[in-house]
């Protein structure tokens, strides 16, 4: 909703603070006007970033446990691959996942959501009917 | 490098098992190469019954197609029978020539059935219950309706009667013994087993001795010693299996029954490994499938090269399905002068249990009828549980020794396909069972990974596994005792807490390094895991690694399901005040926080609270003089007490005031999981003191003291501890106990739990009957309690502490973009 009308105005990149700022395996949340934003660090230094909300039930990604390239919701447990947002299977479903630059150890985000594969739409998608279902 | 060569003689399950192992600890490190006397891929034996009643077909079992194979770049001779080992050249030759070098080599020839030696053994229509081909054999003689004989009552020859009668056939059952099944059933269980199948019409003969079988082109009759003939169309022999150990025999191995091996699955050929059945390891052979799989990990740990795996043995258990019937059997079973035996019979109802006990200690398990217990009685005989504390109700199985969870009410026969097993993900009984078959589960980890079911809070766990054992059907046994902490690690949670201690490791990249984790920085479950043991290990030393904790107790709320957090302040023994309540009203009007609840523990619940909002709550509530309930952490919670002797006409001690004190000197105290305590003040325990993790009840000569209670998943009434007569036994009995739970219990393990898992008894010794060592633990647990009563809601509401936990990292806003 708010989504479709402001994304266009918003200018694709955005910088979002400095790597120090995530603790190593944790997560910020960037508020953005197309919705919370998850920026993740792992043990590893890298970063990632995925929409705020798990494929599940909507727990707030950046909540969770960082571990590997995966995070950990804290709600029900799934587990979610930082890189694509696919949920490691057995469970299935997938959040949108943001591009990321880091230069000079400033973070930037590239705020026109990257849907992993072709796969994932049709698992938001079933995600969206059955929740009214 | 040059990839090492292994070639595997044997394509079935155990054989398999290894390689599927060692593909996971080392994919590149061989090239595979494996000899199958059967002509296709690696089928689930343990099925057959099924196949042979017709309720699965051969495609089903399938294990590993031959694309599997492929894919994984093995080479498989399918059909092809190795002859000879030759170990000077180290290869290995197939009957049709083919030959295959090896730098390792893995037997896992498996056994083979016994076949009587009496005449007639080899006419067509005689066919052993072992192979595929066998099964289609016994199928295709059933066509036609006729009659047959199983010669031998034990396991596989009943299943195999069982699925021929499924067929239609007329069955008779011809067993030496005189009583079927003897190396898993008792007597009685026996003669139960015997009327059942009777009545179904199966005809058994037994202390019958097979003297001949009769026919010319094909099998016509059976005839017995005593001259009884029995015709018949078809003859299974199901008398018993034979480690296969030819083929290293003729190579010189040493083997005995079986291939010897030590406890590293190693051959006397130090480049020759052996698992599944036709090892012998320590003096033993194994015939069922939990054995096998413990071997087979072991083995792929050594060829992998990690080295640090071993294998000790395993406990017989057998959970057996015979014509629908659950049968259990454990241990030694068999009646003896230094063991009691406890038996409860019911022939009405078909149900019969018996417990051999030695020294107090479950030495041995037969259940008929009724196996819903079987795990629970496994695993404290496995690990040698001190049954004292509850002998007395032992026998009535998990529900009634305390433990109620849904799990006990329900056998599994009786449930429908549309019944909810796991009732807080939904999963019921058909999505189970098709699972199973479908995505070929074995172990109760699979399940719940795959379905949900029983991966919350547990309590189905028993009726999963009942699930489990009955679509596996007969050969499903328990799982090995020893369970990895969690899938990143070999070591269990004693091993790794003991190895913390004894290593002296201090950190969880310390405690990672040296126990060899096999991922980089662990998952969400042993880093939790690991930083409590940590932090109890090293009080006042380790500082809790803020991002290896679960989201409440890094943010020192409880997270809610719309992302928002809950706030609930302590009090004390859960007395009040004018002021607070005052200052929690205002706090609520203030930052209008949408809802207010009273919680069990005798609390005000603060709903619905913005997580960045938390730390000016926190402020406002501290100026009032209220501190953290710890509501949302594994540490002590509450005290929940009841007015006691101020007020009410009955009480006999100051409960409310003992409460107080409790909780003054055990808050902020981190656990394995939440503690709730509770004082009540007369034997009415209005606080409902014997449903939580410590309870005390006051009398008028003093203090019942009560432990390991339950009101939540699994409703458990406490064990009487102890009682005593003064305020300061209270509060030592009570530090001590906590302290032996946080040192001892698992993560994650609730007080009721770990007490079933190590008995009362061994609880009573260290707290009531050991003065001094209950004086240590309660030392122990004060020293511990000085570095941890800080309030957290101060440090963050004043200190800045953890201050990014608050706040976004950036708003990014829409001015920003125009």
């Amino acid at each position: 909703m708010i989504q479709k009308s402001v994304t266009h105005c918003v200018p694709e990149w955005v910088e979002v603070g400095s790597v120090e700022n995530i603790p190593l395996r944790g997560a910020r949340v960037v508020s953005t006007p197309i919705g919370d934003i998850a920026v993740f660090r792992t043990g590893e230094g890298e970063i990632f970033a995925l929409r705020d909300r798990c494929p599940h039930r909507g727990g707030p990604l950046s909540q969770g446990i960082v571990h590997g390239r995966r995070v950990t919701c804290a709600l029900h447990g799934w587990k979610i691959e930082l890189f694509d947002g696919v949920a490691v299977p057995p469970d299935q479903g997938c959040t949108k996942r943001f591009d990321v630059r880091v230069e000079d150890g400033v973070i930037s985000l590239c705020l026109r959501a990257e849907i992993a594969k072709k796969v994932c739409r049709s698992a938001e998608e079933e995600n969206h009917v059955s929740g009214h279902a | 490098m040059k990839k090492l060569k292994l070639v595997v003689i044997g394509n079935g399950m155990a054989g398999m098992r290894t390689v599927e192992e060692l593909l996971k600890l080392a994919p590149d490190l061989y090239d595979i190469t494996v000899f199958g006397a059967e002509p296709h891929g690696n089928y689930n034996r343990i099925l057959l019954s099924p196949v042979l009643a017709g309720e699965s077909s051969f495609s089903e079992i399938l294990l590993n197609s031959e694309v599997w194979y492929r894919e994984n770049g093995i080479t498989l001779y399918a059909g092809k029978e190795v002859v000879e080992i030759d170990r000077r050249h180290r290869k290995v030759i197939a009957s049709d020539g083919t030959e295959a070098q090896y730098d390792r080599l893995l037997i896992a020839t498996g056994s083979k059935p016994i076949a009587l030696p009496i005449p007639g053994a080899t006419l067509p229509g005689v066919v052993g219950f072992r192979t595929i081909r066998d099964v289609e054999m016994m199928l295709e003689a059933s066509r036609a309706k006729g009659n047959a004989v199983v010669i031998g009552g034990g396991l596989l020859g009943l299943e195999a009667a069982a699925g021929l009668m499924k067929q239609g056939m007329s069955v008779s059952v011809i067993h030496l013994m005189n009583t079927l099944m003897d190396r898993q059933l008792d007597e009685a269980a026996a003669a139960m087993l015997r009327r059942t199948l009777e009545a179904r019409g199966l005809k058994i003969f037994l202390s019958a001795n097979t003297e001949q079988i009769l026919g010319e082109e094909r099998v016509r009759a059976v005839r017995l010693a005593d001259g009884t003939e029995i015709p018949t169309d078809l003859v299974v022999m199901a008398v018993g299996i034979r480690p296969d150990a030819a083929l290293a025999k003729a190579a010189g191995l040493h083997c005995e029954r079986g291939i010897v091996t030590n406890d590293t699955m190693q051959t006397f050929d130090p480049r020759i490994y052996a698992v599944g059945e036709c090892v012998q390891h320590r003096g033993r052979t194994y015939g069922l499938v939990a054995p096998l799989f413990e071997q087979a990990k072991v083995c792929a740990n050594q060829l992998a090269l990690l080295g640090h795996s071993a294998y000790r043995g395993s406990t017989d258990s057998a959970r057996l399905k015979v014509a629908d019937i659950d049968l259990f059997s454990a241990g030694d079973f068999r009646e003896a002068e230094n063991a009691d035996t406890i038996v409860l019979h019911d022939l009405g109802r078909g149900i019969y249990k018996k417990l051999v006990l030695a020294d107090n200690r479950i030495r041995g398990v037969v259940l008929y009828g009724d196996a819903i217990d079987a795990s629970w009685y496994y695993q404290l005989l496995c690990d040698g549980v001190d049954v004292s504390g509850n002998r007395d109700r032992l026998l009535f199985g998990k529900a009634l020794a305390g433990d109620a969870g849904r799990g006990a009410k329900d056998t599994f026969l009786e449930l429908s396909d549309d019944t909810e097993i796991c009732g807080c993900n939904g999963v019921c009984k058909k999505t189970i069972v098709d699972a199973i078959t479908e995505k070929k589960l074995f172990t109760l980890e699979e399940v719940r990974a795959h379905t949900k079911a029983s991966s919350s809070c547990g309590s189905c766990t028993g009726l999963v596994k009942q699930i489990l054992a009955h679509t596996l059907g007969s050969d499903f046994s328990e799982g090995p005792t020893k369970k990895p902490l969690c899938a990143c690690t070999e070591y269990s949670h004693d091993e790794v807490r003991s190895t913390i201690r004894e290593e002296e490791l201090k950190s969880i990249g310390e405690a990672m390094v040296f126990l060899e984790w096999k991922t980089t920085d662990g998952c969400a479950a042993c880093r939790q895991a690991l930083n409590y043991y940590l932090h109890c290990a090293w009080p006042g030393e380790y500082e809790h690694d803020a991002q290896s904790r679960f989201i409440n107790e890094r943010a020192h709320a409880n997270i809610q399901k719309d992302g928002s957090y809950s706030v609930i302040p302590r009090m004390w023994g859960g007395m009040t005040t004018v002021s607070e309540l005052r200052a929690i009203a205002d706090v609520a009007e203030k930052h209008s926080v949408p809802a207010l609840h009273i919680t069990g523990g005798q609390r005000i619940d603060l709903l619905g609270v913005k997580k960045e909002v938390l730390p000016e709550i926190w402020r406002d509530l501290n100026d009032a003089g209220m501190v953290s309930g710890y509501a949302y952490a594994k540490a002590v919670r509450t005290v929940k007490t009841c007015v006691g002797k101020q007020w009410c006409r009955f009480g006999t001690q100051d409960s409310t005031a003992m409460g107080i004190e409790i909780e003054k000197m055990t808050w902020g105290a981190w656990a394995p999981h939440k503690v709730k305590l509770a004082v009540s003040g007369c034997p009415r325990n209005c606080a409902e003191a014997t449903i939580k993790d410590f309870g005390v009840v006051a009398v008028d000569s003093g203090w019942e003291l009560h432990v390991g209670g339950n009101g939540g998943v699994k409703v458990r009434a406490t064990d009487f501890l102890c009682k005593v007569a003064t305020e300061a036994e209270v509060l030592e009995t009570c530090g001590a106990f906590l302290q032996m739970y946080r040192e001892e219990a698992h993560y994650l393990e609730r007080t009721a739990a770990w007490i079933e898992r190590v008995g009362l008894a061994a609880i009573r010794k260290r707290i009531v009957d050991d003065a001094t060592g209950r004086k240590v633990l309660y030392e122990r647990f004060l020293h511990s309690q000085k570095f941890s009563q800080k309030d957290p809601w101060a440090e963050r509401a004043r200190e800045g502490v953890e201050a990014h936990e608050f706040k976004a990292l950036t708003v990014v806003t829409k001015g920003e973009a125009a």
